[in-house]
């Protein structure tokens, strides 16, 4: 990877567990000897709004935000918010997107209506990688952990061992769901 | 080697705390500010408090340093406000042992009702202000304010901001010391502010910022990184990585120590370089000091007062690069929005239905004010609904407010609310104030207070009840009801509007995000049953959406079983089944 910064975004809706996946990676780059810094939300933007949480490592990081046209990787738990955030990409970014559909409520009170296609659009211009996150964490018996499968995905598309997220991941979720978060991850990642 | 900790801005904060070796804490939660206590409270030597409000929690900590210990409050910057009395007079008084306010504010309003600058107040408080920039700087600039606190008989105000207090980053963790207290010695000059004495520290306040105004030349904070000198900044805070991120080479005075400002430093930064740039969030606070010294610079011309700075703004503004950024696609907006299963939903759908106005308030039900709940016209600030209803009745009458009520949360009764009651009692008000209670501080992460039974460290203790308190001002009507029974609620909103005397309706069920919980029951729609008349959707709950036939889904892993879209319908088309 060299000395050049990596921009990673996480998107998607507040409650979906951006927090958690964030504090993995940030974990991660952590122990394997980066530099890094994370920007969180938290707040009244929490309940049901539009989330972004940025996480940025490499040699020496300055900003703790991605900016517009930096992002090298894009994990978007919810499709709208894909498209919402994915200007943020550089030319060659990769979106790596649930494919999930969570109405914002200017979509239930008739004021706005959901984009159709989203995936088949963002896919005219960027790599996308997308996963039906939801169904699969369902299969595994607990519809939480779509966000680590999805996680899962995404890490194929980065430089960390097998061995080192599934540490960092027993390190950072709550003691009783370390099994099923672990197979979650590797349902992404090796699926 | 010591250990380094990836800690968020505001975890360092209280890191820096402990190591400074604080013994006391008071605060109240508000976004950003609210994890500093709750990482606090994770160090058994230091006592940590929710107070009711900003201002208790100020003189709780002006109580420790009196009386010789370190001390700090922490809060938002609309907490400042309502800490400012005090504030404004222990800047004259000063402090025994060390004494720091830290104040989060918040650019870009994430979660706040205004963008004011802790700097200002600062500036007119006569306090001096550390401003941080990472999360290593956090904890060290702690340290260093009780330091200066000591040193110059002030309290110091370490200023943060969301971006600051919300992001993450490497810190290097130190022993914490443990200063011996400084003996209490009665001293009336100081501590007791009746005019004769407050006009002589007036004066000694006045020689303090002049010290440390000269004194700031080398103090380690404030930091000069010469480099190309055909650009310089002068910058602070947040916005100093945004610099560097866009023109690593050019030359930076760092300011650490941002009121009172080290003139002479930056006087000599600003001959050396070209152009000098001001990149400060928010206000011109400094810019404008800088300007009146005859110093030619550029800052707010080009940079905006309003929102969060970016490296991409220095790259447009000053760089003048073309940026070719792709423009952002348009989507649906997708604000905030009251959870599945909130109870303050059900008591706006009331509300909404019997065509109420309501006098808001500081919290989660503020959001009651946008469509399709659409009940809440007024937020000002903590405690204002029962306020304003009554400046309405005294404006126009009391028939005048017979569609509407004011509707204030548990906490934010506690924090100022009370005293509007007791206000609206003493001046023979009539309004119906409804108290939301759902038993948690919960727009913030669910803090506790006076009216839960349980305190920051986790202790039980008696809880005060609202509702006898509500009596003990002699309010004859006031009433409990379920937030979730919409029936009585909505029988007893009708019956307490129309009377000619102050009612209190305290609607209770705890927030549904409140640990402890279990919700058994889930809603399910009946499509056979489904007649489409969209009742169900009038709440806006998020967990049901409309499907294209005009029947409806229900959400499983959102909805909760709180049953409000079921009891809205009349043709029996939605079920509670058990989980």
């Amino acid at each position: 990877m060299g000395k050049q910064t990596k921009n990673i975004m996480i998107v998607g809706v507040g409650g979906q567990g951006t927090l958690l996946t964030s504090r993995i990676l940030g974990g991660i780059t952590v122990d394997a000897g980066y530099d890094v810094k994370l920007s969180e939300v938290h707040g009244m933007a929490q309940r049901g709004g539009s989330v972004v949480t940025f996480v940025r490592y490499g040699e020496k990081v300055a900003e703790p935000i991605v900016e517009e046209g930096q992002a090298d990787v894009l994990i978007a738990f919810e499709m709208l918010e894909a498209l919402r955030y994915a200007h943020f990409l550089k030319k060659d970014g990769a979106i790596i997107v649930n494919e999930h559909r969570i109405d914002p409520i200017t979509v239930v009170t008739g004021a706005a209506s959901y984009p159709e296609n989203i995936i088949e659009n963002l896919e005219k211009e960027y790599k996308v990688f997308k996963v039906n996150a939801m169904d699969e964490a369902l299969k595994l018996g607990n519809s939480k952990v779509f966000n680590i499968i999805v996680l899962g995905v995404a890490a194929k598309h980065m430089d960390f061992s097998k061995e080192a997220w599934l540490e960092v991941i027993e390190k950072t979720v709550p003691p009783k769901t370390v099994e099923i978060n672990k197979k979650a991850f590797l349902l992404g990642f090796e699926g | 080697m010591s250990e380094v900790k990836i800690m968020l801005g505001n975890e360092a904060i209280a890191r820096g705390a402990y190591e400074a070796g604080v013994k006391v804490s008071a605060a109240y939660p508000g976004t950003p500010s609210t994890e500093i206590s709750e990482n606090i409270v994770k160090y058994p030597e230091i006592y940590a408090e929710w107070s009711p409000n900003e201002k208790v929690a100020m003189e709780v900590v002006i109580g420790a340093s009196i009386s010789g210990v370190r001390s700090m409050a922490s809060m938002k910057h609309v907490g400042v406000n309502v800490a400012s009395d005090p504030l404004y007079t222990i800047s004259y008084g000063g402090v025994n042992g060390g004494l720091v306010l830290v104040a989060a504010d918040d650019p870009g309003l994430y979660s706040s009702q205004n963008e004011q600058d802790t700097r200002c107040v600062a500036r007119a408080a006569m306090v001096p202000v550390l401003e941080p920039s990472d999360s290593q700087e956090a904890k060290d600039f702690m340290k260093y304010a009780f330091e200066l606190s000591e040193k110059y008989d002030t309290p110091v105000i370490v200023r943060t901001t969301t971006r600051l207090s919300h992001s993450q980053g490497p810190v290097t963790l130190e022993e914490r010391c443990e200063p011996s207290d400084i003996p209490y010695e009665r001293n009336v000059s100081k501590f007791v502010m009746m005019p004769g004495n407050a006009k002589g520290r007036h004066l000694y306040v006045e020689k303090r910022l002049k010290a440390m105004s000269e004194d700031g030349y080398d103090m380690p904070v404030n930091r000069v990184e010469m480099n190309d000198t055909k650009i310089g900044f002068i910058t602070s805070g947040i916005a100093y990585q945004y610099v560097k991120e866009a023109c690593p080479d050019a030359s930076v005075l760092k300011l650490g120590l941002v009121h009172p400002l080290p003139r002479k430093l930056i006087e000599e930064f600003a001959s050396k370089v070209e152009t000098l740039y001001i990149f400060e969030e928010l206000e011109p606070v400094y810019e404008e000091q800088i300007k009146s010294w005859g110093i030619k610079c550029i800052g707010k011309e080009i940079f905006t007062v309003q929102g969060e700075y970016s490296a991409n703004m220095i790259r447009k503004a000053v760089l003048k690069e073309d940026m070719e950024l792709k423009a952002p696609a348009q989507v649906p907006a997708r604000p905030p929005i009251l959870c599945p299963g909130c109870p303050h939903r059900s008591v706006y759908s009331v509300l909404n239905k019997l065509k109420i106005h309501a006098a808001g308030d500081i919290g989660c039900y503020t959001l009651g004010a946008v469509a399709p709940l659409s009940v809440v016209d007024t937020t000002i600030c903590m405690g204002a609904s029962i306020s304003t209803l009554h400046g309405m009745e005294k404006a126009k009458g009391k028939d005048y407010i017979k569609n509407w009520v004011a509707v204030i949360g548990d906490s934010t009764f506690m924090h100022t609310g009370i005293n509007s009651l007791m206000n609206m009692v003493y001046n023979q008000g009539t309004g119906t104030v409804m108290i939301l209670d759902n038993s948690t501080t919960g727009m913030t992460g669910h803090q506790d207070h006076a009216a839960t039974g349980k305190t920051l460290k986790g202790e039980v203790v008696p809880a005060i009840s609202i509702y006898h308190m509500c009596k003990a001002m002699g309010i004859k009507n006031v009433v409990e009801v379920n937030a979730f029974d919409t029936v009585e609620l909505e029988k007893v909103i009708k019956e307490e509007v129309a009377k000619d005397e102050v009612s209190v309706i305290i609607t209770k069920s705890p927030c549904v995000l409140l640990k402890g919980q279990k919700f058994t029951k889930k809603c399910r729609p009946i499509p056979e049953k489904c007649k489409k008349c969209g009742m169900c959707l009038r709440p806006g709950c998020p967990a049901l959406t409309k499907n294209a036939d005009g029947t409806i889904s229900i959400d499983e892993t959102m909805c909760n079983g709180c049953g409000l879209c079921m009891g809205l319908c009349k043709f029996d088309a939605i079920e509670q089944v058990e989980v």
